[in-house]
């Protein structure tokens, strides 16, 4: 049975693999974080039927880390490919992690006396970590890592705290990165989105105001292993909102940033709405859309149930700015599309929905690859040979081939699976 | 009280998820005062690696005999935890789950020594099942490397051909006289403007080309029986005059395929199939040379995102624009307005479409459901919401945009299968997020509009997924099922056939043991394990293993506190 090389981690990458294994190929998952899981891991619950994102995807990511034909390369990336179809060479570049991740209990005391204090990514800035720390408790692997540019240890080493507390002696500031070559038949893209960053559209005042946040921010506010333990609070006063506002296509759909849509941000600002009043029992959310797009499965429902169970009032207009009052509370300005008049509403936090964009690394893979973009950025495919790149043999699924939900990818990274999986036994 | 199993105890704070609520060092205290246990221990996450390695190493160093996890939900963690026991060579159904989040603290949020106070009685519930345990025995069965696939269409046909690539017999069925289904009465297609039969054809070609599938046109399947790995298939002809032509077949696994059909607007907007027609209708007078009309309007929805009919089909704002493209390439002079609610149209691909539609000077005109077009003999009138005034537009021909809806026999087809339908009747994958190509029965699979109306784009890569989750199974040589079966007690059995009759599975059948004598065996790889034939039994002679009267009476009695 042949090999099969899957870049990116995300739940795209996740399903390919967990396919591909189960086929009977190999799999070498190629992260370029220090865990799997990409975005789904910091979303809270899911729309369309809420289930928590970390409850249905960690038994996921142990799956892989247990599967006897996964290998899992965390801190990687490619750097180079050679050869062709069904002989690819590949080589990766891993990062030290300087914690043997396979002795690591993930105990925690290293970052107990870790005295750097930095933001912490996984949380979108809004709390900290140490210097060495663990992405998130269901990490995978299960393993603390330190970052060398965070650290004030080193050489010669001025603080070595965290080696003098583990207990399991797994901290190693020695380690080196690695290259590792690879042969694998074929190869999956999986490298998923960023979101896009809303300072550009001044108008909104993010980061202007602090309580202008996106949509990924509120996702971990209200999340209960997130910042506020899952209270959903202002940042200003740390108060629980009474109003919010959602912003639709920030960035998408706009002749200045990006022209297309981004699939699902109709569908999680409906379900943020809807988990704030779950949250706050007398809060009330308006969404500002353009055209509500929601014609997936049991969509339309949802929405009609965010309307009449959770109150949520749907207006359509765009929001034409957002200004700060004296006490952090937020106006929003926006055109009544009824009567064509200026309108004006006051909310206590304002919730961005900003577009899914290509990640920078989109471009150096294809770079890497030799494959073609499409206008957007995303790597190319053909509608209707849909999981394929422009080169044999090189498949892609999830965001980083155009913005889509949870099932969407999931279904694409099976297709992937499928479609690699006939070049990694050499039949083509 | 002391002499019976070393059970050991995990408390899970899934994170603050359960910790936030329930008092988890007090269940931990209360835990180590029950009887037989002997080790307590609370993790962040139980289900992290190092929460795993925990278990393994409490059994090995502790010698536990039965393991309880007091966290999530066995929905999506049980199978973790029982590995985990198997690992450290524990019989994995010397495992018991005890949900106290969905039960305890997500429940019982608002009210937290409630919460904890109901942990504690079901941990106890569970330490008491757990000591009447016992060990169960997996089966495995071999595997027929072959598929079944239902429908051929592009759909059900790309998915064949996958399969068949990878060295997997298949059996391709199709209800009509040709493969090919939808595609072969379309025109063009978005957002490309291939044509529709081109496509469709070549696949075909492909299809009848490949000596691995085996194509039965005019045929529809009879019968399902079997199981995951083994189904046998009857597949019968409908031609007629009728044949009485059957096959009989065995398969490893199952696809879907069966697609969609398009809703006819009979009594809707004046329809009349001459100058109202459907945007299906359309595509045959292009087809077929028909086309011929200057001023065109559309009207979105029509029969869709209604209160009896309340989803939005995804294909139907595409195919509007892709014909009202289609009609301006024909005649560029042409008028063609489109009235619509939301355009639904998402992503790269048919975002720049609808823009490329207003470039090219097609009318986007919203109206709402407060006031629908009215159609009336020289023109539509509607009420545009965005000018917020009444226009009347004159029309040569008007054209509905109607949504794809189930197929009539769908559910007859799902029955068959064992397999659920929505309440629209499309069939019903066994989790929306992340297992949307999956039945809950193992072994089938779905694709294409027969799960949901979708882009093409988007219904070939479920093909490809679906024949990869085939694939999972077919490739293995074996497969090993769940020990949680029904066993009959055959001393007890009067072999009166309720277990036969209740069974959802085709589990249970009626041997003849003696002349005259007869009792119900279970094949213990279609059983589900659900218990529903102990329950219908009237002697006690099934039971459902691992559920057994004696352990559900033991946790009764725990949580009535005796
Ligand atoms: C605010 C918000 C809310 C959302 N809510 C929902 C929801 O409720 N329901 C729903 O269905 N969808 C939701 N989504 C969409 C969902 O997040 C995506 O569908 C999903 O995350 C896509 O998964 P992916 O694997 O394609 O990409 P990602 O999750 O982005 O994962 C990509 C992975 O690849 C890794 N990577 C990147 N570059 C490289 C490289 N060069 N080499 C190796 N690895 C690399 C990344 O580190 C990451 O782990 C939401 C999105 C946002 C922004
Ligand atoms: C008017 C219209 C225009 C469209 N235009 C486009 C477009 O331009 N671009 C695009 O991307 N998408 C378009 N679509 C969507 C596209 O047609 C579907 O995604 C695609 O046809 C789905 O294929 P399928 O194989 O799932 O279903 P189908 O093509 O419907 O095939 C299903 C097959 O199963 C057979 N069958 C049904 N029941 C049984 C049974 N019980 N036993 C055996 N066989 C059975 C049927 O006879 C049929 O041959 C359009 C849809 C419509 C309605
Ligand atoms: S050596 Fe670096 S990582 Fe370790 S405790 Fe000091 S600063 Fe933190
Ligand atoms: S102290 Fe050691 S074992 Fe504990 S988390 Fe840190 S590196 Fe891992
Ligand atoms: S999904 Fe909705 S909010 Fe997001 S870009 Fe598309 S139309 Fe705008
Ligand atoms: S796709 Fe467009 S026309 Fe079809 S139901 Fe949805 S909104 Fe209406
Ligand atoms: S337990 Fe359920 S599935 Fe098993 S034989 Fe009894 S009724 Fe059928």
């Amino acid at each position: 049975m042949g090999e099969v090389l899957v870049i990116g981690g995300g739940i795209a990458g996740v399903q390919a693999a967990l396919d591909l294994a189960e086929m009977g190929i190999r799999v070498h998952l190629v992260e370029k974080g220090p865990s799997i899981g990409g975005r789904m891991a910091q979303l809270d619950k899911t729309f369309p039927t809420n289930d928590c994102s970390t409850c249905i995807l960690s038994p996921k990511m142990v799956d892989c880390a247990r599967h006897p034909r996964i290998a899992i390369y965390t801190l990687s990336e490619v750097q180079a490919v050679a050869g062709e179809v069904g002989d690819f060479t590949v080589q990766v570049l891993k990062r030290a992690r300087y914690v043997d991740e396979t002795a690591c209990t993930a105990c925690g005391d290293c970052a107990q006396v870790c005295p750097v204090v930095r933001p912490d990514e996984f949380q979108m800035g809004l709390s900290t970590r140490r210097a060495i720390y663990i992405p998130f408790a269901q990490a995978v692997p299960q393993a603390y890592l330190r970052n060398r540019e965070d650290c004030l240890g080193d050489e010669p080493i001025a603080c070595g705290r965290c080696i003098e507390a583990c207990r399991k002696q797994c901290i190693d500031f020695d380690m080196q990165d690695e290259v590792i070559e690879l042969s694998v038949g074929s190869i999956v893209l999986a490298v998923g989105m960023e979101t896009f960053d809303p300072v550009a559209l001044t108008e909104y005042g993010y980061t202007r105001y602090e309580n202008v946040i996106t949509g990924l921010e509120f996702e971990r506010l209200i999340c209960a292993s997130g910042p506020s333990g899952g209270r959903l609070i202002r940042l200003t006063d740390r108060q629980e909102p009474r109003t919010i506002g959602f912003v639709q296509c920030v960035g998408s759909r706009s002749l200045k940033y990006q022209r297309f849509c981004s699939s699902v941000c109709c569908m999680h600002a409906t379900k943020e709405a809807i988990l704030a009043r779950e949250h706050i029992p007398d809060v009330q959310s308006y969404i500002f859309y353009t055209d509500l797009r929601a014609s997936g499965k049991g969509f339309q429902e949802y929405i009609e149930r965010a309307r009449r169970e959770y109150g949520v009032k749907y207006i359509r207009s765009r929001v034409a700015r957002i200004e700060e009052d004296g006490d952090g509370r937020l106006v929003f300005h926006y055109e009544d599309a009824a009567t064509s008049r200026p309108q004006q509403v006051k909310v206590d936090l304002a919730v961005l929905a900003t577009s899914l964009i290509p990640g920078p690394d989109v471009a150096a893979l294809a770079e890497v690859l030799g494959l073609e973009l499409d206008e957007y950025g995303f790597f190319r495919t053909n509608p209707f040979s849909p999981t394929d790149t422009t080169r044999e043999g090189v498949f892609t699924c999830g965001c980083c081939r155009g913005p889509a939900d949870i099932p969407q990818s999931v279904a694409q990274a099976s297709g992937a699976a499928a479609r690699a999986a006939q070049y990694a036994t050499g039949n083509t | 009280m002391s002499e019976g199993p070393r059970i050991g105890v995990f408390i899970c704070h899934c994170g603050s998820n359960i910790a936030g609520h329930v008092d988890v060092e007090a269940v931990e205290a209360y835990a180590r005062t029950l009887p037989g246990v002997v080790f307590v221990q609370r993790n962040l996450y139980t289900c992290s690696d190092a929460g795993l390695s925990e278990i393994k190493r409490a059994i090995a160093e502790e010698g536990l005999e039965r393991v309880v996890v007091a966290a999530c939900t066995p929905r999506t963690h049980e199978p973790l935890f029982q590995e985990a026991c198997r690992e450290a060579g524990l019989n994995p159904y010397l495992f018991e789950f005890v949900n106290i989040r969905d039960q305890c603290s997500w429940v019982h949020m608002q009210e937290p020594e409630a919460a904890t106070e109901k942990a504690k009685d079901l941990v106890r519930m569970g330490v008491v099942k757990a000591r009447l345990l016992e060990p169960l025995e997996e089966q495995e069965v071999e595997v027929e490397p072959a598929a079944l696939v239902v429908g051929g269409g592009m759909i059900g046909m790309t998915a064949a051909l996958n399969l068949a690539e990878r060295g997997f017999a298949v059996r391709l069925v199709e209800r009509g006289p040709r493969l090919g289904g939808l595609l072969l009465r379309l025109d063009k297609l978005y957002p490309t403007h291939e044509d529709a039969r081109a496509l469709v054809a070549k696949r075909v070609a492909e299809v009848e080309a490949h000596d691995r599938i085996e194509v039965f046109t005019s045929s529809v399947v009879s019968e399902i029986k079997g199981f995951v790995g083994n189904y046998e298939v009857k597949i019968t002809s409908n031609r007629q005059p009728a044949t009485g032509n059957q096959h009989s077949l065995r398969v490893g696994a199952i696809i879907v395929a069966t697609g969609a059909r398009v809703f006819k607007p009979e009594g809707l907007y004046g329809y009349d199939g001459q100058r109202v027609i459907t945007q299906f209708e359309l595509e045959e007078r292009f087809r077929t040379g028909g086309f011929d009309a200057e001023r065109v309007v559309m009207i979105q929805c029509v029969g869709a995102r209604i209160p009896e009919r309340p989803y939005c089909s995804r294909i139907c704002c595409t195919t509007a624009i892709k014909n009202a493209l289609q009609i301006r390439e024909r005649q560029p002079h042409a008028q063609v307005y489109i009235l619509y609610r939301d355009t639904e149209t998402q992503g790269t691909r048919y975002e720049a479409y609808y823009t490329r539609a207003r470039e090219a000077g097609i009318q986007f005109i919203r109206y709402s459901l407060r006031h629908p077009p009215e159609v009336t003999d020289e023109r539509v009138v509607v009420y545009d919401e965005l000018l917020g005034a009444r226009l009347g537009i004159p029309y040569d021909l008007v054209v509905l945009s109607t949504p794809l809806v189930a197929c009539e026999d769908a559910r007859e087809l799902a029955q068959m299968l064992k397999v659920p339908v929505d309440e629209h009747g499309f069939f019903l994958e066994a989790h929306v997020k992340l297992r949307p190509l999956d039945f809950a029965t193992d072994g089938i699979y779905v694709a294409g509009t027969a799960r949901w109306p979708a882009h093409l784009e988007e219904t070939i890569t479920q093909a490809y997924g679906a024949a990869a989750r085939a694939a999972t199974i077919l490739s293995k040589d074996r497969i090993t099922s769940s020990g949680v079966v029904a066993r009959v007690d055959e001393a007890l059995c009067r072999g009166c056939s309720r277990c036969v009759e209740v069974c959802e599975f085709g589990a249970p059948s009626l041997i003849e043991t003696a002349p005259g004598m007869k009792v119900a065996r279970v094949n213990p790889v279609m059983c589900k394990g659900c218990g529903a034939c102990a329950a219908a039994c009237p002697t006690g002679a099934m039971t459902a293993m691992h559920f057994t009267d004696e352990q559900v009476t033991a946790m009764v009695r725990a949580a009535l506190g005796h």
